[in-house]
C-alpha cells in the first residue's frame, strides 16, 4: 500500500497504532473533530540556534570549561531556578515565565542527528527519520487525515519565506506571502476558472482557487494598538497578525528569524536575535489579546539544530545536535520540560545526546492542542510532552 | 510466362509491399502539430520558422536532425577562473575580513557559474544537449551546497554534457569517480575499516535499478568495493589509495568476486531493472507522468541492445506513438527553466545580465547546481504549489509588461521577486547587487506577432502556438501584446 494512503487510512479512522495502553484514551480523544478555532504559531530559529546560551545551565562547571569566552557570565543571566537561567536578551519573556505561561522544552532533537543545515530541517519539515526522505512536510500530512474547515482562507500561512516547510507538498492549501498587501495585489493574477482538464491541469486550476480563497479571505486589515517591533521579525509578526486577525481563519501561521548559524562572534549576533525573538513574542502575546485569541494560540520554537557545547576558534559554535525550545501561548503549561542534557556525555563529535524526540512536541500540538491524531501524520507513536494544559 | 512463373515473383511482392507501406507511413511529414509538440518538449521552444521546417520532415528525420545537432561542449565560454583549479583556503585561519572578502569571491563565483550554465541554455544551438545535460544533473545529483568547490561543480557540468546523448555506461562510470559526486556522497574517504554506504546505496536506488532490486546486504558488499578513493582537495585530483581499498572478495546480487569500483557498476548495469529504470525516467522528462510498462519494456529493450547508448533510447522515445498522442498532450508541468528558458527563447527576448534570471529560477523551486537532496528535483505537479504559482505568473506578467524595448532590470529585482531568505543576507544582497546592473531586457513584439497578425486565422494560430492544449480562459486572445500577455498567464502555458 502506498505509503500515504496507508497513513491517511490510520488518520481517518481516528485510530492510533497498537499497543501502547493509553491508546484508548488517545483514541477517544482523536475521535472527536479536530479543533481549529485554535491557532498553532510556529517560529522557526533559522540557522540553529544555540540553546546553551538561551537556556543557560549556570551552575554546572562543564558550561563554563566547555566555553571560556562564550559563556554567558553567572551574574548576567535571569535565574528562573537553581540550575537554569534566562539569556540576558530575553528579560522581556520573564513576566510570561512568571505567568506560568513559558514552557522550556529542553534536549529536544532526534536519533542519528544530521548537521547539515539543509538535510536537517528537511528532517524536522518532514517528521522523517534521519534515513529516511519524505515529500511532504509533517502538518500536509496531518491536514490530509484531519482536514481544517473548508471556509479557512487556507490551513496555513508561510510569512517571509517562500520555502513552505511543514506545509510542503501537495493536497494542502498554503500559502507563502512577506505582507497581505502585496500578496492580495499579486493574488490576482490567479483568476477563476471552472475545475477540468487532466491531471496537471487540475492541479493547477486548484492552486489557483486555493489562491483566490485565502485572498478573499485575508483582505481585513486590523488596527492594531500593539506596537510591533521595527525590524524584519517585527514586521513578520504584524503580518502574522494581520493575517489571523481575519475571521476566515486559519490553522497555523509560521514566521522565520534567520541569522542563528552563528560560527563566529555568537554573543553579539545572538544577543540582537533572542531580543528581537523577546519583543516579537511579546507583541504576539499583545496582539493577539486584542483579538482575544491568546488562549486559543500556541506558539513553538523550532529550528534544524542547536550548536557544539564546546566554543570554536572564531568566537562561535558550530553545528550542533539537541537544543532547547520554547512553548507560550494561553494554555500552556509553563516550567521545564524535557531534559538539559548532560554535558559530559558526548557523542564523537562532542554534541549532546537528544532527551525528546522533535516529533514528540509535534505530537503534543497534534493531539492535546487541535485533538487530531499523531501516529499517522508523525509514522509513529511519539508521546506527547505535556506543556499543554488540559 | 504462365502465372507459375509469376508465382516466386508474387511470393515477394506482398511484403514488399507491406514494406512500403510501413516505410511510407513512417516517412510522412510530421506536420505542424507533431513538429511543435516535439520542439517545445526537447528544444525549450519552437519558432514558427523551426516549425515550418520540421513539419516537412518524418518523426524519424526530425529527430535525427535534432540528435545531429548534439555537442558534448558548451558554447558559452565559462567564467575565466574556471580554467585554474584553486586550492580552497582555510576560513578558520583567516582573520574577520579575509573571511568575508573570500566569502563574497566563493558567492560571487557561484552565482556566474549559474549565469554561465544560464546563458548557455539561452543561445546553444543544441537546446536537447542542454535539455538533456539538466535532465542528468538531476539525475547523478551532486549540489554545491555540499560540494562548496565550484570548480568541481563545473567539471561535473562538463561530465554531464560531454555524456548527456552519449553512452550511459560510460557516464555512469564517469560520475562515480566525479570528484564533486566523491564528495556529495562520502566516496570520497571511505575505507575498508569503515565503508562509506551512502554512493553504494544511491547508485542502487536512485542512479541505476531503483528501491526494490537489491538487498541491504548487496549495498554494503558495494561499499567494500568502493573503498580507497579520495579527492585531493588541494589540486581538485581525485586519487585511488590502494590501502585504503577492501581488496577482498564479495558478494554481490549473488556472485563473487574481487569486485571494485567499475566491476559494481557493471554489474548493476547486467541487471534488466537499469535500462527500464531509465527509460522510465526519460518518459516522465519528455511523454507523460505515467509510463506506460509495456512501451517501458520497449524502450529498455532498445536502450540494452544499444548497450546503453542514449540516442537511440531517445529517438525511440521521440518517435514513439505515446509521445505524439493526444491524451498525453499538456500533460507534463514545465520545470521552472522549461517555463523561463522557454518563453525567453520562444519570443526571442535579448537578454543582457542572466543573474537576475537565475535569481528568479531559484525562488521558483530550481537552482542550477543545487538540487535540494540527492533525489533531485521531484518535478511533475511539485512545480506548482501557492507560492510558485503566483511567483510563476509574476515572472510571465513583468515579461510581457512593456512593450517593444523594456527594461526589467527594476522589475526583476525588486521587492517582490527578491530573495526572501532571513538569514542568508550575503545572498539576497549578491543577488540583487548582480541583477542591479544592465537587467535591461528586449522584446520586439511588432516583429514576433507579424505573421500572426498578418493571417486570417492569427488568434487561433497564437494560441496554438504557446499553448499544448485549449486555452482555460475562454476569451480569445488577439495577435497584440495583450494577447500574449493573455495566453501566457492562461493556465495552460504551465504545461508542455
Amino acid at each position: 500500500m502506498h505509503r500515504r494512503k496507508f497513513l491517511q487510512w490510520f488518520g481517518a479512522a481516528g485510530m492510533t497504532l497498537p499497543a501502547a495502553p493509553g491508546c484508548f484514551a488517545a483514541a477517544s480523544k482523536a475521535a472527536a473533530p479536530a479543533d481549529y478555532r485554535r491557532l498553532l504559531i510556529l517560529v522557526e530559529l533559522k540557522g540553529g540556534n544555540d540553546g546553551l546560551n538561551t537556556i543557560v545551565p549556570y551552575a554546572d562547571l562543564a558550561y563554563y570549561a566547555h566555553r571560556p569566552r562564550l559563556a554567558i557570565p553567572r551574574e548576567q543571566v535571569l535565574q528562573l531556578d537553581d540550575r537554569f537561567g534566562l539569556h540576558p536578551s530575553l528579560a522581556a519573556l520573564l513576566p510570561l515565565w512568571k505567568d506560568g505561561r513559558l514552557a522550556l522544552i529542553q534536549g529536544v532533537g532526534y536519533p542519528t542527528p544530521n548537521l547539515s543545515h539543509f538535510r536537517s530541517i528537511e528532517i524536522w519539515d518532514t517528521a522523517s527519520k534521519s534515513d529516511e526522505y519524505l515529500q511532504d512536510g509533517w502538518l500536509t500530512r496531518s491536514f490530509a487525515a484531519a482536514a481544517t474547515p473548508r471556509a479557512f482562507a487556507a490551513d496555513g500561512v508561510i510569512v517571509g519565506s517562500n520555502e513552505l516547510g511543514p506545509l510542503a507538498g501537495n493536497g494542502t492549501r498554503a500559502i507563502a506571502l512577506n505582507n497581505t498587501e502585496q500578496f492580495l495585489r499579486q493574488a490576482r493574477l490567479a483568476a477563476p476558472h471552472g475545475l477540468a482538464g487532466n491531471r496537471a491541469l487540475a492541479h493547477i486550476l486548484k492552486v489557483e482557487a486555493d489562491i483566490r480563497q485565502a485572498a478573499s479571505g485575508l483582505d481585513a486589515r486590523f488596527d492594531f494598538r500593539t506596537e510591533f517591533p521595527k525590524n524584519d521579525f517585527g514586521n513578520a509578526v504584524k503580518t502574522a497578525c494581520q493575517v489571523i486577525a481575519n475571521p476566515a481563519g486559519v490553522a497555523v501561521v509560521r514566521v522565520t528569524l534567520g541569522g542563528f548559524d552563528t560560527h563566529q562572534n555568537q554573543l553579539p549576533v545572538q544577543a540582537r536575535l533572542l531580543q528581537d525573538l523577546a519583543d516579537g513574542i511579546v507583541a504576539f502575546r499583545s496582539a493577539l489579546t486584542e483579538l482575544s485569541r491568546w488562549d486559543d494560540t500556541l506558539l513553538l520554537t523550532y529550528a534544524e539544530f542547536g550548536r557544539r557545547v564546546r566554543e570554536n576558534m572564531s568566537g562561535g559554535t558550530d553545528h550542533g545536535t539537541a537544543s532547547v525550545h520554547l512553548a507560550t501561548g494561553g494554555r500552556v503549561a509553563g516550567g521545564f520540560h524535557g531534559e538539559q542534557p548532560s554535558l559530559a556525555q558526548l557523542d564523537g563529535e562532542g554534541n549532546v545526546q537528544h532527551a525528546i524526540d522533535f516529533r514528540s512536541v509535534y505530537a503534543t500540538a497534534l493531539e492535546r492542542w487541535w485533538g487530531i491524531p499523531s501516529d499517522g501524520p508523525l509514522g509513529g507513536r511519539f508521546t506527547p510532552v505535556e506543556f499543554v494544559k488540559t | 510466362m504462365s502465372a507459375r512463373d509469376f508465382e516466386p515473383c508474387i511470393r515477394l511482392l506482398f511484403p514488399l509491399l507491406a514494406i512500403l507501406l510501413a516505410g511510407f507511413a513512417c516517412a510522412q511529414p510530421m506536420g505542424r502539430d507533431e513538429a511543435r509538440l516535439l520542439l517545445t518538449r526537447s528544444s525549450f521552444a519552437a519558432s514558427e520558422g523551426e516549425v515550418d521546417q520540421f513539419s516537412a520532415l518524418s518523426r524519424e528525420q526530425a529527430v535525427d536532425r535534432l540528435l545531429s545537432w548534439v555537442k558534448p561542449e558548451a558554447s558559452v565560454p565559462p567564467p575565466p577562473w574556471t580554467a585554474t583549479y584553486d586550492r580552497p583556503q582555510r576560513e578558520t585561519l583567516m582573520s574577520l575580513e579575509a573571511r568575508e572578502a573570500y566569502r563574497k569571491e566563493q558567492l560571487r563565483r557561484a552565482l556566474e557559474l549559474r549565469a554561465w550554465w544560464f546563458a548557455e541554455m539561452l543561445t546553444t544551438p543544441s537546446p536537447l544537449t542542454e535539455k538533456l545535460t539538466l535532465f542528468w544533473h538531476g539525475h547523478f545529483v551532486s549540489a554545491q551546497q555540499k560540494v562548496r568547490i565550484t570548480h568541481l561543480m563545473y567539471r561535473q557540468n562538463q561530465v554531464l554534457r560531454h555524456h548527456a546523448l552519449g553512452n550511459f555506461r560510460a557516464m555512469l562510470h564517469a560520475i562515480a569517480r566525479d570528484p564533486a559526486m566523491l564528495i556529495y556522497l562520502d566516496t570520497a574517504g571511505s575505507r575498508s575499516e569503515a565503508p562509506n554506504e551512502n554512493f553504494a546505496r544511491e547508485v542502487m536506488e536512485l542512479f541505476t535499478l531503483g528501491e526494490g532490486h537489491y538487498a541491504e546486504r548487496d549495498i554494503k558488499e558495494a561499499a567494500r568495493a568502493l573503498t580507497g578513493w579520495g579527492v585531493n582537495r588541494d589540486n581538485g585530483e581525485v586519487v585511488f589509495r590502494p590501502r585504503q581499498h577492501d581488496a577482498g572478495v564479495k558478494t554481490l546480487f549473488g556472485r563473487v568476486g574481487r569486485y571494485d569500483m567499475d566491476a559494481v557498476l557493471d554489474l548493476l548495469l547486467e541487471k534488466p531493472e537499469a535500462a527500464e529504470f531509465i527509460a522510465a525516467k526519460l518518459w516522465k522528462e519528455f511523454v507523460s507522468p505515467t509510463p506506460d510498462p509495456v512501451e517501458i519494456r520497449r524502450l529498455a529493450s532498445v536502450f540494452r541492445n544499444a548497450d546503453y547508448e542514449i540516442q537511440p533510447l531517445l529517438r525511440a522515445l521521440l518517435t514513439s506513438g505515446a509521445f505524439y498522442a493526444q491524451a498525453n498532450r499538456g500533460t507534463l508541468v514545465k520545470s521552472p527553466v522549461d517555463l523561463l528558458v522557454g518563453t525567453l527563447r520562444e519570443f526571442r527576448f535579448q537578454v543582457n545580465e542572466p543573474a537576475p534570471f537565475v535569481a528568479a529560477l531559484r525562488q521558483l523551486g530550481q537552482d542550477l547546481f543545487n538540487p535540494p537532496n540527492v533525489k533531485g528535483w521531484p518535478g511533475g505537479d511539485a512545480w506548482i504549489h501557492s507560492a510558485s504559482l503566483l511567483g510563476r505568473k509574476l515572472l510571465l506578467e513583468r515579461l510581457f509588461r512593456f512593450e517593444q524595448s523594456g527594461s526589467m532590470a527594476a522589475a526583476m529585482q525588486g521587492g517582490d521577486m527578491a530573495a526572501i531568505e532571513p538569514g542568508r543576507s550575503d545572498a539576497r544582497k549578491s543577488a540583487r547587487a548582480q541583477g542591479g546592473m544592465n537587467g535591461a531586457i528586449e522584446f520586439d513584439s511588432d516583429g514576433w506577432l507579424a505573421g500572426f497578425r498578418a493571417s486570417p486565422d492569427g488568434a487561433r494560430q497564437l494560441s496554438a502556438a504557446l499553448l499544448p492544449l485549449p486555452p482555460v480562459q475562454a476569451l480569445a486572445a488577439q495577435p497584440t501584446l495583450a494577447g500574449i500577455r493573455q495566453l501566457v498567464l492562461d493556465p495552460a502555458y504551465q504545461l508542455k
